[in-house]
């Protein structure tokens, strides 16, 4: 396995000049933040942090990485050139999921233990606004004109669409159990919902604000219980997204336009958290039991290899050049 | 606010739930159970399954905000002399028609029967009784908690994953305590394991607390324990918190205890905190300042499960609220790690188990690699060709 995915590695950096990226991968349970240099396939540092971090996302940039300590009621800011915590931003308690304003001045992020988002205005390092949503928001994401903030409530089951101008709740869409993450397409045209407990991918037509359909999975020989969709990228065209399926330790390849399921890919132990590079030739899995992250080659749909990280990676993101 | 909750009502005027406010009562009716447990940290809070209940419809409320749906618990308490009939007839007076039901067995069927023309619908929430899934079944009942037979196989599962196949059972002197002896030998035969010797443990009445109880226990246990053949696992099985209590790091031989203490299979423990599950106990812990037990647990999954089923068939009546329940599409997130559903043949819920030493979540039940050809939670419990259950 080592040597093909060596001689992968090889064949691909002769055919284009290499890109290498830093990728960074939130350890749950280590408290640690993993960084990956993406054409070396292996981790160049580990970063102590806070307690028990989960979501993470970086500046537009790249120089500032945000990370939800949950156990710490607080946003930690990694700066990523010395790789040193540079200081707080006050979230609520128990941050799990952070989004950001598509010119980054303006977090958003879930609070699971008070049925809020909350609004971090990040140059002021202020809270400026909180929105009531249901039980146990987890999922956000903002849509790419910036316009739509999406919160997604894990006992509520519910996608709240909220106008970020007015900061009210546009609309209320019902989804599968357990709705965990939410991804626009770069286009803004459609919003995926993973449900990990229905077990199901809801789209959402934003513009009309309805469930345009559901994506439902089957494995051969997996009981419909272990499949449980998480984290999602979509590719920049649109045109095809991977999903994550936890225990199911497989990734899904759907194509995006038709909707159908091409392929799964198998890869480390409840996989949560997904991300590509920039330049989308490989696509990053955080894998939380297994304490690895998986390499896909997103052209071929293959998993190249396994990294070893901390313990219990969950969230995955990969810095722009 | 008041510009949200207009942009709220628009929006689902055009969706598939009622603009209209949509009341829903949920009744809870609820026996005290004994104050007479081994351990003090054991004894029921006066809110016992109510709190569950309470906790439940607030969070629906939360969704409930959005749904124009609004949920109410209405408590109605038993003592031994209650008429459980009237009780329920109290209740659905007051407009419940779903009654979460913390009953023994034959109380609960009389509750059952009584209010069946009136289109009441049950969620029995502690009685654990495998008579009332099967012979005795009513369609108008659903069982949130586990039966003694998906009890006694999560536990023998484990105990057969780690290899610890033979079982000293020792067995209290009240019926019940025969019932959990019946399923943990249904138990051994189905995963092999084997119960090299039983015993009995004699309740000759008296109190549960005293001032110096563990200096006579520490010698009574190894003598109760001593001269048995080779075991793995000592099984204590006892319901009325007799002694089970006294038997872990007391066995004459050095073993493991499970069932009724130690390693003890439940729905729920206050200590179980994975799959999300320490956001649920951080609420009721915030709201009642007391942990959550199985009891509570259920009650609240009851309630979810009522506010599920409404929010989505967008209705508030109980028929068609049980077939949605029964029918495809429902299921219900419970921190346990995956979906729950409902069995068709006796709506019995369909769960995991969780095994807790009382500190910890040891482990969850299924087993990895007992397999089952429609859900490998179905081996825990009554499989479909096994059942008796006619409902009607």
């Amino acid at each position: 396995m080592k040597r093909t995915a060596l001689a992968l590695v090889l064949s691909t950096s002769l055919a284009s000049p290499a890109l290498a990226y830093t990728a960074y991968i939130s350890n749950e349970k280590g408290n640690s933040i993993t960084v990956i240099d993406t054409e070396k396939m292996e981790a160049t540092a580990t970063i102590k942090v806070g307690r028990r971090p989960r979501g993470i996302a970086l500046n537009k940039d790249g120089s500032e990485l945000y990370i939800c300590a949950g156990d710490d009621d607080a946003i930690q800011v990694l700066d990523t050139k010395t790789l040193k915590l540079t200081g707080k931003l006050p979230s609520g308690p128990d941050p799990e999921l952070l989004a950001l304003s598509p010119g980054g001045e303006t977090i958003y992020v879930s609070n699971e233990n008070d049925n809020l988002v909350t609004l971090i205005d990040v140059k002021r390092k202020e809270q400026i606004g909180d929105i009531p949503v249901g039980v146990e928001p987890e999922g956000m994401a903002v849509s790419p004109d910036g316009k739509i903030l999406v919160n997604t409530s894990e006992t509520t089951n519910m996608a709240h669409l909220i106008d970020t101008q007015t900061k009210a709740i546009i609309a209320n869409i019902l989804v599968d159990g357990r709705p965990r993450f939410a991804e626009f397409k770069k286009d803004g045209s459609e919003l995926w919902v993973s449900s990990e407990v229905g077990g199901t991918v809801a789209i959402i037509d934003p513009a009309k604000k309805e469930l345009k359909q559901k994506i439902s999975f089957e494995i051969p020989g997996m009981s419909k219980e272990a499949i449980q969709p998480i984290g999602i990228s979509i590719t920049g065209d649109g045109k095809r997204a991977f999903v994550a399926l936890g225990p199911a330790n497989r990734v899904a390849v759907i194509d995006a336009e038709t909707k159908k399921i091409e392929k799964y890919l198998l890869v480390g132990q409840r996989v949560w958290h997904l991300a590509f590079t920039p330049d989308e030739k490989y696509l990053i899995t955080a894998n939380g039991v297994s304490n690895d992250v998986s390499i896909i080659d997103v052209a071929n749909l293959k998993v190249l290899k396994s990294i070893p990280v901390g313990s219990f990676p969950w969230g995955v993101v990969v810095a722009p050049k | 606010m008041k510009r949200l909750a207009a942009a709220f009502c628009l929006i689902l005027a055009a969706g598939p739930a009622a603009a209209d406010a949509m009341n829903v009562k949920v009744g809870v009716l609820r026996e005290q159970h004994s104050r007479e447990t081994l351990s003090i940290l054991d004894i029921p809070a006066s809110d016992d399954t109510l709190a569950g209940a309470l906790l439940g419809a607030a969070d629906n409320n939360t969704t409930g905000k959005f749904t124009n749906q609004s949920f109410e618990a209405i408590d109605e308490k038993l003592d031994e002399s209650t008429d459980v009939v009237a009780a329920i007839n109290a209740l659905t007076e007051k407009g419940a028609l779903f009654i979460i039901a913390d009953l023994s067995p034959d109380r609960l069927i009389a509750a059952a029967d009584r209010t069946r023309a009136k289109g009441a619908l049950l969620f029995n929430v502690s009685a654990p009784d495998e008579r009332l899934r099967e012979e005795d079944c009513r369609a108008n009942v659903v069982h949130v908690a586990p039966s003694r037979a998906m009890l006694a196989d999560g536990l023998a599962q484990y105990l057969v994953w780690k290899q610890w196949r033979k079982w000293l059972l020792i067995k209290g002197t009240h019926p019940n305590d025969e019932l959990l002896a019946q399923a943990y030998r249904r138990a051994a035969k189905k995963f092999g394991a084997r119960i090299v010797e039983e015993r009995v443990y004699e309740d000759t009445g008296g109190g549960r607390r005293s001032d110096s109880g563990s200096v006579q226990t520490q010698r009574q246990m190894p003598v109760l324990t001593q001269t048995a053949p080779a075991y793995d696992a000592l099984l204590a099985i006892d319901e009325s918190e007799v002694f089970a209590g006294y038997l872990p790091y007391r066995t004459w031989d050095p073993r493991p205890v499970a069932g009724s203490a130690g390693l003890y299979p439940t729905s729920w423990d206050p200590a179980h905190e994975q799959w999300g599950a320490h956001q649920l106990q951080n609420r009721f812990m915030a709201t009642f300042r007391r942990q959550m037990n199985a009891r509570d647990n259920n009650a609240w999954l009851a309630m979810r499960m009522v506010g599920e089923a409404a929010t989505r068939a967008g209705t508030n009546a109980p028929e068609k609220l049980r077939a949605f329940m029964l029918g495809p599409d429902f299921s219900i997130a419970a921190f346990k790690g995956v979906r729950l559903t409902l069995r068709s043949w006796n709506q019995q819920l369909r769960q995991p188990i969780l095994l807790s030493d009382g500190r910890m979540t040891v482990s969850v039940s299924p087993q990895e690699g007992f397999l089952h050809q429609v859900t490998e939670l179905d081996t825990l419990g009554l499989d479909q060709p096994e059942t008796k259950c006619r409902l009607k």
